[in-house]
């Protein structure tokens, strides 16, 4: 188990610096000068330029630059954007936000997504079965803002259950958009329940289980269910880097403060540091948890770390 | 006697599907729709009338209503099938072609090679899409339905090449590719011949569920105001308008959500089909 886990490990260092270095050279590619953006259509003094590329190494050539930044992170310094700000302050004031958005999303998609998926598995080829696939294919089908839209048009605004936009109202604004960023993934989360469990059901261990006389709530809960997990832990997983990239979209939709927002806005303004500060901290969220997933899926099935 | 194969199998398997009767007949309508929106409606895409029509609600002879620059919504939604399906098709071809040829090889030939492309594959994994989409659109001045298929071409092959790089691996362990290497069948011949088509399977489902992910993620990135631009024709731009007059008209916001929606569900739904009758094993 501990080499498995060095040598996943190991496996994650190139990935780390080709996805920052992938992003950061897009970023340096885009078209347009930051330092001139940053003085809107005033005249600047030539002096001043060439002070803040300086201190900007804008000037040396990108791998330099790449290299620059990197060990600043790899030291635990994000460094700052054009306007002086810490990119690192940036990040403690949004993060906490879009965490609130992607842990009701993670909840809300966990709960329904096993409660569909389980009825859906239990009562194959029923009326609820078909509802449960008719209905997961049609939320997938939905993009996220149409979505959005929707859910604040008539839950927002027609019933007025749930506040619209904006995070004033503290929890209760989260709940809206927190439901429709993680509406997809519940989607997926039912579907995986449903498939996963129904072919366990049929797995010769089942059947034993049940000649030994245990009730049906033992079988599904302690024998069906927990083996039909795995894949879903797995797909949670790599979801939470999905729920985070969705939050760019849902944040624009609800108004919502969030690092979303953040990387939207910077990449509109050319402040590379942001942009490429706060993906670098997604990749490394991205690629822990893709991590974790994958140690918890070789304690739960052993074939896997022999592999 | 006829031979009997995987995708004669699929085909008798499909045909009682109801999911594969359902979307066909969806995407059929679609790709009609593309190829010749005239068809459908009387009037011009760019017939507009502002002072006429300025957002002007469904009526008898124009069943969506107007937009804000007083176009027929009916006729401008038709046309805007035509640029999703472009952009769809587009960058699942230009997606396929890459994971086909890379996942051959490093499947095939493994080694050093497997290992390079696997590498790069998850490097460029790492990078969510729409983040992705962002910045590399931010870099075009002029974004056309070319430009944007080829940025989510760029972003969207790791998946696909991951697929088809597993199933060629399965593939080249079989004994029928030990049989032709032992007659004398050359690299280039089994990868076509023999592997090829046993492994293509797989790919085939998740293309025509990409199909749709790339319809979505145009709309979506469009919406942001980095997709297309107009004058064009689309179902992300109209969505992108119709968000400041939610309240006010809101069947901006009903019929494109409700075209690209429908389309992108006949898509998935024709993936689901697929790989229900692709595989055996649910048989």
């Amino acid at each position: 188990m501990r080499r498995y886990a060095g040598r996943r490990l190991l496996q994650l260092v190139p990935v780390f610096f080709g996805a920052t270095f992938l992003i950061y050279a897009m970023m340096f590619a885009l078209p347009g000068d930051p330092i001139r953006a940053l003085f809107g259509e005033r005249p600047i003094p030539e002096s001043a330029v060439s002070i803040l590329r300086e201190r900007y190494h804008l000037d040396d050539p990108l791998p330099v630059q790449y290299g620059k930044y990197i060990s600043g992170v790899l030291r635990g310094d994000l460094g700052e954007d054009f306007r002086g700000r810490e990119v690192a302050q940036i990040v403690a004031e949004r993060f906490p936000v879009t965490l609130r958005l992607t842990g009701i999303a993670f909840v809300f998609e966990l709960v329904l997504g096993l409660l569909a998926g389980l009825v859906a598995a239990l009562r194959r080829g029923s009326f609820l079965d078909s509802l449960v696939l008719v209905s997961t294919t049609a939320v997938i089908s939905i993009p996220v803002f149409v979505l959005g839209y929707t859910a604040q048009l008539v839950v927002g605004v027609e019933l007025g259950w749930l506040p619209v936009a904006g995070i004033r109202d503290g929890w209760p604004s989260y709940v809206l958009p927190g439901m429709v960023l993680g509406a997809t993934s519940l989607a997926y989360v039912a579907r995986l329940v449903r498939a996963s469990l129904a072919e366990n059901l049929r797995a010769d261990y089942i059947r034993t289980a049940t000649a030994k006389g245990l009730s049906r709530r033992r079988v599904v809960g302690r024998h069906a269910l927990r083996n039909s997990l795995i894949p879903v832990v797995t797909f949670l997983g790599t979801d939470l880097g999905t729920l985070m990239g969705g939050a760019i979209i849902t944040e624009g939709v609800f108004n919502v403060p969030g690092i979303g927002r953040a990387i939207f806005d910077a990449v509109g303004q050319q402040e590379n540091p942001v942009v490429v500060g706060i993906v670098t901290l997604l990749v490394i969220a991205f690629m822990v948890s893709s991590l974790i997933v994958d140690l918890c899926y070789a304690l739960l099935d052993p074939r896997i770390r022999y592999d | 006697m006829t031979e009997a194969n995987l995708a004669r199998d699929a085909w008798l398997e499909l045909r009682r599907n109801p999911k594969f009767l359902v979307s066909g007949v969806l995407i059929l309508l679609i790709v009609v729709i593309a190829i010749a929106p005239q068809r459908f409606t009387s009037i011009l895409p760019y017939d507009c009338s502002l002072s006429e029509h300025f957002l002007g609600r469904p009526s008898p002879g124009h069943p969506f209503g107007f937009d804000t620059l007083g176009c027929d919504y009916y006729t401008r939604v038709l046309y805007g099938a035509r640029t999703s399906v472009s952009i769809g098709l587009l960058t699942v071809i230009g997606a396929t072609l890459i994971a086909a040829v890379g996942g051959s090889i490093s499947g095939y030939y493994g080694g050093v090679i497997d290992t390079v492309v696997t590498r790069v594959t998850d490097v460029w994994f790492a990078i969510p899409t729409i983040l992705g989409g962002i910045v590399l659109l931010s870099a075009l001045r002029r974004r056309g339905i070319g430009e944007v298929a080829l940025v989510l071409t760029a972003l969207g092959w790791p998946a696909m090449l991951r697929l088809m790089r597993s199933a060629v691996l399965s593939a080249a362990q079989a004994d029928y590719v030990n049989a032709a290497r032992a007659l004398g069948a050359g690299d280039l011949r089994i990868m076509r011949r023999h592997i090829l088509p046993n492994a293509i399977a797989p790919v085939v489902v998740y293309a025509t569920i990409f199909v749709g992910i790339a319809i979505s993620a145009e709309a979506a990135l469009t919406f942001l105001g980095i997709g297309l631009q107009p004058p064009a024709i689309s179902w992300g731009l109209q969505l992108e308008a119709a968000e400041d007059r939610l309240l006010t008209a809101p069947h901006l916001l009903l019929f494109p959500g409700l075209f690209l929606s429908a389309t992108i569900f006949s898509f998935i739904l024709m993936g689901d089909a697929l790989r229900d009758a692709f595989d055996p094993k649910l048989r």
